[in-house]
């Protein structure tokens, strides 16, 4: 059995859900090579080539890859599929927008983010916002799978694989890339920080969530995150969402703030090592996976938390 | 142009799932059931085009039980004009789920298909992009905004780290994400006009599509729980007891 991962990258640099991905991968067969589709892409694939276990590392590269439209991914990996019996991906946005087509095209069903391989053919996955887990065993020939990168451990470095130049599949004349904006932000990635800071509604407005959460994920060195209430009222950027319909994340620390605790929510970060919560409502549901809670008001616990970061020499 | 609108009916989302004790799937029988959130922002989206003078008719058709009615009936009250229920009382995957789709596409011949990214049930988030990928239609997938013209769609798509723009020749499937739209709570009166809409019920079996299972659910557990921790008094003692974890 060998199986093909399709890395996640931005051309520059390789994220770590690939190399979560390649610990999944590992799980089902010796013979794991990894997919770089993408423009200008080769330094992510000399980053994959160096991921330990790692068999050979394939360089696509095309305009249409580059912007990451899902017609040509999928044009790209279906002339590959004779040689591998599983393709894996990580669940981020871009994954989940290629990979149901790739199932689609080979007439099987899709595998959606994995938590864990029990076998060859059968998998755990979470279903209705994380409050149940399914295991599910796939009759298909080949197995197209999405994973929840947080649920695996990232393989090491040390591997030297060779990279390969494969053909760009054509890109579809129905689709065209018009522009991106994408937030520069000097902060870790949400999905891989460390640590992360996030705001719920009690905030009240888009300026107070700025004021308030980000010097304190400065301080910390986090990435920042939001709840879907939080996003919905406009406070925060769709991407900035942490839950089981926005991002899923498992950082050391986990900091809510002036969140609830909706079940969607804690889909998205119920896995985090440490949790603390911020909140006036001491019978808030946040408090029930929290590890240490503060029952306060942000606007006075906040600016005392930053005050005893800075005493312990943060 | 004629929109067309899969609405799906799953549990409510404000309705904690609770797993069987046999773990054989989660317990349904007697819950409140709603249309999924983001079904429900893709009908708001049609309704609006339609208000517009953009989109002509919506059409919104939904894969289940015959219960599912009440789901379309919910879309109709929306603005929705005309309802499908494609009667089926096997729960069925989204690879299955999208050749349907596909069958009922080649009866209505919209000019393009809105619906939601993600059902809050099997939270899979795979059966537009397949559907495109089965019609060979282009995908626009997570929509935080749509301007429709004639013959193309311009859609804002929320994407790791941020927005992309891409233009999509119609006919084309488009998912819906959260902040496409903010559905409206639909009027008495309007809930009480949406009875009288039409609504065709058909046996999926009519559409003569393979509806064979890929997957087989072997079990379904509740995750394990997480339990609470102690209460901080102060800023500083939470500083003290992060230290101590060995997180800061």
């Amino acid at each position: 059995m060998a199986v093909l991962v399709i890395a996640d990258h931005d051309n520059a640099s390789l994220k770590d859900s690939t190399n979560k991905t390649v610990t999944a991968a590992l799980a089902l067969s010796g013979d794991v090579d990894v997919l770089v589709a993408g423009k200008g892409a080769k330094a992510a694939a000399d980053a994959a080539a160096k991921i330990a276990g790692v068999r050979k590392v394939l360089l696509a590269e095309s305009d249409e890859l580059g912007q990451g439209l899902a017609e040509a991914v999928e044009a790209t990996v279906l002339p590959l599929m004779g040689g591998y019996d599983a393709v894996l991906t990580p669940a981020t946005s871009q994954g989940k927008n290629f990979s149901p087509r790739i199932a689609a095209k080979l007439d099987v069903a899709q595998i959606s983010e994995i938590v864990e391989v029990v076998s060859n053919d059968t998998f755990v996955r979470p279903i209705y916002a994380g409050n149940a887990l399914e295991t599910v065993q796939s009759s298909d020939a080949k197995k197209v799978i999405t994973v929840r990168a947080t649920a695996f451990a990232a393989a090491g470095e040390g591997g030297s694989a060779s990279v390969e130049n494969v053909a760009a599949g054509a890109a579809s004349a129905k689709v065209k890339f018009v522009d991106q904006q994408l937030v520069k932000s000097a902060r870790p990635e949400l999905a891989g920080a460390k640590i992360v800071v996030s705001g719920g509604r009690a905030m009240g407005s888009a300026e107070e969530f700025s004021k308030v959460i980000e010097p304190l994920a400065d301080k910390l060195g986090a990435a920042v995150g939001a709840s879907r209430a939080a996003v919905d009222a406009g406070y925060a950027p769709n991407d900035y969402q942490v839950g089981q319909t926005g991002k899923v994340v498992a950082p050391e620390l986990y900091v809510a703030i002036g969140i609830s605790g909706a079940i969607q929510h804690l889909a998205g970060m119920k896995d985090s090592k440490v949790i603390v919560a911020i909140n006036k409502d001491a019978d808030a549901p946040i408090f029930q996976v929290a590890d240490f809670g503060l029952v306060a008001d942000y606007k006075t616990a906040v600016p005392e938390l930053m005050a005893a970061l800075t005493a312990a020499g943060k | 142009m004629k929109v067309l609108v899969p609405v799906k009916r799953v549990i409510d989302s404000n309705v904690k799932a609770r797993v069987k004790s046999d773990q054989s799937g989660v317990d349904l029988a007697n819950v409140k059931m709603s249309i999924n959130p983001f079904c429900e922002i893709a009908v708001e989206e049609a309704v609006r085009l339609k208000e517009k003078g953009v989109a002509t008719e919506v059409v919104v058709v939904s894969i289940g039980p015959a219960q599912a009615q009440e789901t379309l009936r919910q879309a109709l009250a929306m603005g929705a004009d005309r309802g499908v229920l494609i009667q089926s009382d096997q729960d069925l995957e989204p690879l299955e789920v999208a050749k349907v789709l596909k069958a009922i596409i080649a009866e209505e011949a919209p000019g393009v298909v809105i619906m939601g990214k993600q059902a809050i049930d099997g939270d899979n988030n795979a059966t537009g992009q397949m559907l495109a990928a089965l019609l060979d239609w282009p995908q626009a997938t997570f929509a935080s905004a749509i301007e429709l013209s004639a013959d193309k769609a311009k859609v804002t798509r929320e994407v790791d780290g941020g927005l992309q723009t891409i233009e999509a020749t119609l006919p084309a499937i488009i998912t819906a994400d959260l902040r496409l739209n903010e559905p409206r709570y639909a009027s008495l009166p309007n809930i009480m006009k949406a009875k009288k809409k039409p609504l065709d019920v058909k046996e999926v079996a009519s559409l003569g599509v393979d509806l064979t299972p890929h997957l087989k659910v072997l079990k379904v557990t509740e995750p394990a729980k997480r339990s609470a921790g102690i209460k901080v008094e102060s800023a500083g003692d939470l500083v003290a007891n992060l230290k101590t974890a060995g997180v800061l």
